[in-house]
């Protein structure tokens, strides 16, 4: 079992890293990575957002949504299937869990509070995060690999951003042709990346 | 401009039961249909994979299709035996399988990397009549990206394959997902599963295989695919074995189970 | 009159002088995953189209009674519900288009553009004028979207909605399928590409540093 939740994690942080083999979160991931230091920020509120929601989207899909997951409620309830209000509870939850985060944060570690604040509110609507609960749910996978999952995914997507980053900030003393400064020149960088992780894909373990 | 909380909480819970309404409304509305499809889905799978998807493949020829060729097994995997008090239209082989009670642990570390197998499965038999003609096994396992979940037809002799196909699978297009090309898929059709000793022997090899009448056992592997290949390879011999339909493959051998 | 042209210009702009995609980056998360094959994005296209315009219409209705507080949520609860409809409807008439799309449908609500527009265009503007706003953008993510996916199938695959053009080696023709085109770097390289030819063509979007 041990074995199996490892290769997950490996194989969600690398081998179907979100940001590059699924694009999603592009929006931050091409906005915010322009230093480092924020781009370790957002790193690190998606890894932690993601590790907190997945679960959570997994509890809701498997009790309330889930055909027939009414039936601990009452017998009569055994064939009700919810799931087509999956989108609207998952970014419910995920919206209301980010707040949960943010004030938590506020209260118990001020520190990290600060450092990871200004992102919180942007991960709400970050596809990573949708996209995390939604795979969970179509690949089936149970409690344990939910949360070994969003912690790999949001690792993933943690260190493309990074990667990225420290990239982009070599980049500026870069002559681009003026047509490929900004976005054009990123969006290839990424490509090149994409491939460098795609050779992740052969690993067996 | 400013609202009371009244408001406020009134105008939340306006927008909420309106987008309800659509929502719920479009959901249950559309529920037969989309059920509908589903299960038109599958009888196309089965159909497709014993070549007996009828040209114009319309909703109705195909459940008429269905019907006339078609029969439904609940298997016991472990014994071989029909399990006869389930019906075959509800049962959810999948659900099955992921739950605890319904299903048995996989043998650690078999090659198709199934970690989970239902205590009993779905076949399909192609029946003229009350003859057997065909039998249709699904079966499961990894590949590179993607689980591949496919059906296998096998002749009355259960040894012969008469078709393969792979109904679900996320690998890469044009590459592993050649797995859907049907050149490669009418490569099986004709190769034997079980060598002489009655070990499945069928694997997907690197490179090109010979005809099916001298080299019965091997089929030609996919360019610039190899796991995705060699995860073929694995789940035949996984589901062909005594792990997966072997009890009931050898039940029909012996004379019908 | 005037106003006719103002409403055009809302209509055309999005397509090349403002197109979310290239110009703000917005929406590119679902935009890619599913440009492997045309009938795939084309699909997602009327989607997102559909959404952004109705959400707009919705969003631009109660814009003078949405209390401020809870703005975003209400725009978030419309744009979701929309998606699930479309979802429910892609499911009943298209069910095998919606296999292949899987979760990138349901990614619609996060995307950026739909959200963008709500926020930014339907708060201020009336009800027709965003609704027009909302086709407009979908019409430009559509372009994108549809140009990428008409060169990584053309190449990727040999063919286009499915019908082989360029008859590929394991079919017997002569074409050897670009692997790169159907995998995930082969869409950056073609929008930073893309990128680069429109910024050209219209040197006032370059960005300076």
């Amino acid at each position: 079992m041990v074995e199996h939740l490892l290769s997950l994690f490996v194989k969600a942080t690398f081998v179907e890293n979100m940001a590059l083999a699924f694009f999603l979160g592009m929006c931050s991931f091409l906005a915010v990575s322009k230093k480092v230091d924020t781009a370790i920020g957002l790193g690190a509120a998606v890894t932690f957002v993601l590790g907190v929601t997945a679960p959570v989207n997994y509890l809701i899909h498997h009790y309330i949504l889930q055909e027939g997951a009414l039936e601990w409620l009452h017998p009569s309830l055994a064939t009700t299937d919810l799931s087509f209000l999956t989108f609207l509870t998952f970014i419910g939850s995920i919206a209301a869990m980010v707040q949960i985060v943010e004030m938590t944060l506020d209260r118990f570690a001020p520190a990290l509070y600060n450092a990871l604040g200004v992102f919180l509110p942007l991960i709400a609507v970050n596809c990573a995060i949708l996209g995390g609960s939604l795979f969970l749910v179509e690949r089936g996978y149970g409690f344990g690999e939910s949360t070994v999952f969003g912690i790999g995914s949001g690792a993933g997507f943690g260190l493309a951003i990074v990667a990225l980053a420290a990239i982009r900030e070599r980049l500026t003393y870069n002559h681009i042709p003026s047509g490929l400064k900004g976005l054009g020149i990123t969006f290839i960088t990424v490509g090149l990346m994409a491939m460098g992780f795609m050779a992740f894909a052969g690993i067996q373990l | 401009m400013s609202h009371s909380n009244a408001y406020i909480v009134g105008f939340a819970g306006a927008v909420c039961i309106i987008c309800s309404i659509f929502v719920a409304g479009s959901a249950v509305a559309l529920k037969d249909r989309q059920e509908a499809n589903k299960v038109l889905d599958r009888q196309k799978n089965v159909l497709a994979v014993a070549g007996k998807l009828p040209d114009n493949a319309t909703p109705d020829a195909v459940a008429q299709a269905f019907e006339t060729n078609i029969r439904a097994r609940v298997v016991d995997l472990q014994s071989g035996e029909y399990v006869e008090d389930v019906d075959p239209a509800t049962f959810d082989q999948r659900s099955m399988r992921d739950d605890p009670a319904t299903s048995h642990a996989a043998p650690a570390g078999n090659a198709a990397k199934v970690l989970r197998l239902p205590n009993e499965g779905l076949i399909y038999q192609v029946v003229d009549g009350d003859k057997v003609e065909m039998v249709i096994l699904p079966v499961e396992g990894k590949g590179l990206w993607s689980t591949l979940y496919g059906f296998v037809a096998l002749d009355d002799d259960m040894n012969t394959i008469q078709g393969l196909t792979f109904y679900e699978h996320a690998e890469t297009p044009g590459l592993g997902g050649e797995v859907d090309n049907p050149r490669w898929k009418a490569l099986w059709v004709g190769r034997e599963v079980f060598d002489k000793s009655g070990e499945p022997a069928i694997e997907v090899i690197k490179g090109q295989a010979g005809p099916a009448d001298s080299d019965p056992h091997r089929v030609d592997g996919l360019s610039g695919a190899t796991l995705t290949s060699r995860g073929v390879s694995a789940l035949m011999q996984f589901w062909m074995g005594d792990d997966g339909w072997g009890p009931y493959i050898d039940r029909m051998q012996k004379g019908g189970a | 009159m005037v106003m006719q042209t103002k409403d055009l210009k809302v209509l055309t702009d999005p397509l090349f002088e403002n197109n979310p995609i290239a110009l703000q980056v917005l929406g590119v998360c679902s935009a890619l995953a599913v440009t492997t094959k045309m009938e795939t994005a084309i699909v997602m296209s009327i989607a997102l189209t559909v959404v952004t315009a109705f959400s707009n219409m919705a969003v631009s209705l109660i814009r003078n009674k949405v209390p401020s507080s809870i703005r975003i949520i209400t725009q978030l609860v419309i744009i979701a519900s929309l998606v699930i409809i479309t979802d429910q409807i892609l499911k009943a008439f298209l069910f095998d288009i919606s296999k292949q799309l899987s979760v990138f449908v349901g990614l619609i609500i996060t995307n950026c553009i739909v959200m963008g527009r709500a926020e930014g265009f339907a708060m201020q503007n009336p009800p027709g004028r965003s609704f027009l706003d909302g086709i407009g953008n979908g019409l430009g993510y559509s372009v994108v979207l549809l140009s990428v996916a008409s060169i990584r199938e053309l190449f990727g695959s040999g063919s286009l909605f499915g019908i082989t053009l360029l008859k590929p080696v394991t079919e017997g023709g002569w074409y050897t399928p670009n692997g790169l085109m159907v995998l995930a770097p082969g869409a950056f390289f073609i929008i930073g590409l893309g990128i680069w030819a429109l910024r050209t063509w219209k040197p006032e979007q370059v960005e300076e540093d």
